[in-house]
């Protein structure tokens, strides 16, 4: 009898999942759209206007900012998918494929902001890069004269992101390629006398890529309307679109409020267009390839592609691991004048200065990770067990639905969220906070469980129950167990997300709390390398900390065990 | 004829699986007394796999079902899986590979046992099939035969009352493939267990010695695989 209330119990849990993060979406976008035009409930402004939509066009900022996101955002993109097209080409089927697999957990798990200020001292004009050439570059010993980061277009911004967006992409390359047999597809290509890039781009690029679809919105999306890097590596004077609409939102008086609603709805309006053009761009290249696949052209011997893929995976990897090891320096640097490559004199007194909020702040950043990524365990795990005691098969359209947090610019809809907060009388709360973490934190766990979960063998769970095993039992005497690597690859995942979200934290909790997302963000932007350099650096090897973990854990437990599914 | 006799053992009546339209199988009627056995003769894709997924109650929703199925005369199809007791043995192991040997034998045991009778029961179950002081072993460490035998003991220390067996051999090579035929079909007679084997392979089903039925259209189709 326990074993059908607990499965009735079960079988509620998809759609308060899906509830608790479409609810805030939608009531996001609404509470958005509504003083979009003038209307604010609760306040004296309660009639249709266009007014916010004039304030908005008229505003002297707007060209630029729109000029900057465009071209940032599209440029992120392309850059991106290429560079993670050639990388997963040129690597497949070699011996790095299976480096780079392993180094793309951590890679991705660097947040924006702390990505972002170490990118960021990299190639400005006192940067390392200009230091370590600083005969040619700086012959004077001072500082040459160029506007990066902070370039108007948005320059240093796309690249940026691309270093965050690329191992998003090859990740979820890695993940498509599992779906289909990409290498006897491959095989039989080379069998018939393709070379090895021509190959994967003719047979397993088609078949791949209807699987990368989703994950590229997102990246178009996030790069369009991205914040913090945008704070730190894009313009200033106007900054792109969507920190301009933060600092409206921001601004005291309430007037700036509604053209910056107006701004947050023509930001999603500037991502849904992005995407259908994306998706125009898909079919004319399909189209336009036809003749290309089928005609026959086996192709050079693909070295120039080869080089282009293993450029870019050693580009990727260097400039992460400098932007990092900057922070690290600076962290610890007393005096560090231009152009010494190190610093100079040396001090743990940055770490003692910080260390005045730092406990603090790295408390709520933990329990904000812990939390949601707790919650989004068990709610994806809950779900993913129903789904397989019901013998149910979702959609391709549950999946859009999962997505659905990543493809809506979080500016467009995170105001009337905390709105939905006020509302429910929950604002500027830790639950607010925790909440508006799972938004983000629970589609990467669920997609980073369903694949393991869904492939696990089924006689696992017969033999268990035929064994005398309850439903209970069974799943968490052998499923959990049996799943416990790829869990704790998810909650990595998961905390890695909560650490690096820095909207979302400055809207739920109104300012209210701090996290080291947002403090390493207002230092950096405040132009102190140092402490910016002690909470980016802590930013960064939080969630590399909860990877060790990851890994160490699973071995650990299971020591005395080299079964396939549960060894080292 | 007595009314024992009929109620004992493992009895399918008018057993009939369907996906979507199309049958898979049935309408079925077999009766396994107590330690004889039963083959299902078959290629693959003819529902002798779902047939044991349907007995167990972990058949997919896709399908559907009818029929009855009695186990010593009680209809089991209205108990939940793990009170169904039945063992079944699949071709793979399925030796849970994050459980030592001895957690793989404790993990059938009834809940209600203590410690000490745990322990002694997998120690003397250990000794029975030649496998001594093998407790602490990981799973992943044991040959083909030692690991195809701890599956058997953990199927029989949960005390079923009739063995489903899966092609349980079909990994195993020649030689070792007809000592643990016997080794289970032994032990099933000893506990006067019914027995219902599916298989594609002609071997195993004269193996098992008792009555064969075949389902599916062609069995010259040859193995499946």
């Amino acid at each position: 009898m326990r074993g059908i209330a607990a499965g009735g119990w079960l079988r509620l849990l998809p759609g308060l999942t899906l509830a608790l993060f479409l609810l805030p979406v939608l009531a996001g976008l609404a509470g958005t759209l509504l003083p979009a035009f003038g209307i604010l409930p609760g306040s004296s402004a309660t009639g249709f206007s266009l007014k916010p939509w004039v304030e908005l066009l008229s505003a002297p900022e707007l060209p630029g900012a729109l000029l900057a996101s465009v071209v940032s955002g599209l440029l992120a993109t392309m850059l991106s998918f290429a560079a993670a097209i050639a990388i997963a080409a040129a690597l497949h089927g070699t011996r790095f494929h299976a480096w780079l697999a392993r180094l793309l957990s951590p890679l991705l798990a660097l947040p924006h902001a702390a990505i972002a200020i170490g990118f960021a001292f990299l190639i400005a004009p006192s940067g390392w890069l200009v230091r370590a050439a600083a005969p040619l570059l700086a012959p004077s010993g001072q500082p040459p004269d160029f506007a990066a980061p902070g370039d108007s277009l948005g320059l240093a911004l796309a690249l940026g992101l691309m270093l965050k967006e690329t191992p998003f992409l090859l990740l979820a390359i890695l993940s498509g390629l599992g779906q289909f047999p990409a290498d006897r597809a491959l095989l039989s290509a080379r069998m018939l006398g393709y070379r090895p890039t021509t190959a994967w781009l003719k047979v397993v690029l088609p078949q791949l890529y209807p699987q990368l679809r989703l994950p590229i919105y997102a990246v178009l999306a996030f790069s369009l309307s991205v914040v913090d890097m945008g704070l730190i590596l894009g313009p200033s004077a106007p900054p792109a679109l969507a920190p301009l609409l933060l600092a409206w939102f921001n601004d005291a008086s309430l007037d700036s409020l509604f053209p910056a609603a107006a701004g947050a709805v023509l930001q999603a309006l500037l991502a849904g267009t992005a995407i259908l053009l994306w998706r125009g761009g898909e079919i004319a290249v399909a189209r336009l390839s036809r003749s290309w696949l089928a005609g026959g052209g086996r192709g050079g011997s693909g070295i120039v592609g080869s080089v282009i893929g293993f450029a870019a995976a050693c580009s990727l990897l260097l400039v992460a691991a400098l932007a990092i090891a900057g922070l690290g320096l600076w962290s610890f640097a007393w005096r560090w004048p231009f152009p010494a490559v190190l610093p100079v004199s040396w001090t743990l007194g940055n770490w003692a200065a910080g260390s005045l909020g730092l406990g603090r702040v790295l408390g709520t950043s933990l329990l904000l990770g812990l939390a949601s990524t707790g919650i989004a365990l068990a709610l994806s795990l809950g779900c993913l067990e129903n789904e397989r005691r019901h013998g149910l098969h979702p959609t391709a359209r549950v999946l859009w639905l999962i997505y659905l947090p990543l493809l809506v610019p979080q500016i467009s809809f995170l105001f009337g969220t905390a709105a939905l907060d006020a509302w429910l009388g929950i604002d500027a709360t830790l639950l607010a906070l925790i909440w508006s973490h799972l938004l983000f934190v629970l589609p990467y766990v669920f997609l980073m469980l369903a694949d393991p979960y869904r492939g696990l063998d089924e006689r696992y769970a017969r033999t268990g129950l035929c064994l005398g095993a309850g439903r209970a039992r069974v799943f968490f005497r052998l499923t959990l167990p049996l799943l416990l690597r790829p869990i704790l690859a998810a909650a990595a995942v998961g905390f890695s997300v909560s650490l690096s979200l820095y909207l979302p934290t400055l809207f739920a909790g109104a300012g209210r709390f701090e996290t080291l997302a947002t403090e390493a963000v207002a230092l950096a932007t405040g132009g102190d390398r140092r402490l910016a350099g002690v909470f980016g650096f802590l930013q960064a090897a939080m969630p590399l900390a909860g990877f060790a973990l990851a890994l160490l854990l699973p071995a650990l437990v299971y020591r005395n065990r080299r079964g396939p599914k549960v060894g080292g | 004829m007595s009314a024992d006799r009929v109620q004992q053992g493992l009895r399918l009546e008018q057993v009939g699986l369907w996906l979507g339209q199309r049958r898979l199988l049935g309408p079925l009627d077999l009766a396994i007394a107590p330690g004889e056995s039963a083959t299902l003769m078959g290629p693959s894709g003819s529902g002798k796999s779902s047939l044991l997924a349907f007995l167990c109650g972990t058949l997919d929703p896709a399908f559907r079902s009818r029929g009855r199925v009695r186990l010593d005369g009680e209809d089991i199809l209205a108990l939940p899986p793990e009170r169904r007791r039945l063992g079944i043995l699949f071709q793979d192991d399925l030796l849970f590979p994050h459980l030592s040997v001895a957690g793989n034998l404790a993990f059938g045991l009834p809940q209600a046992l203590d410690r000490q009778t745990r322990r002694d029961r997998v120690a003397a179950a250990l000794e029975e099939a030649g496998l001594v002081g093998f407790e602490a072993r990981d799973p992943a460490t044991l040959s083909g035969g030692q690991r195809a035998r701890v599956a058997l003991l953990r199927m029989l220390l949960s005390e079923p009352r009739a063995l489903l067996l899966d092609e349980p051999f079909g990994r195993l090579d020649a030689g070792l493939r007809e000592r643990f035929r016997r080794l289970v079909f032994e032990r099933a007679r000893a506990r006067m267990l019914p027995v219902l084997l599916v298989t594609h392979d002609r071997e195993d089903a004269e193996g098992a010695s008792g009555k064969i039925v075949t389902v599916g259209e062609d069995l010259a189709d040859g193995p499946d695989i």
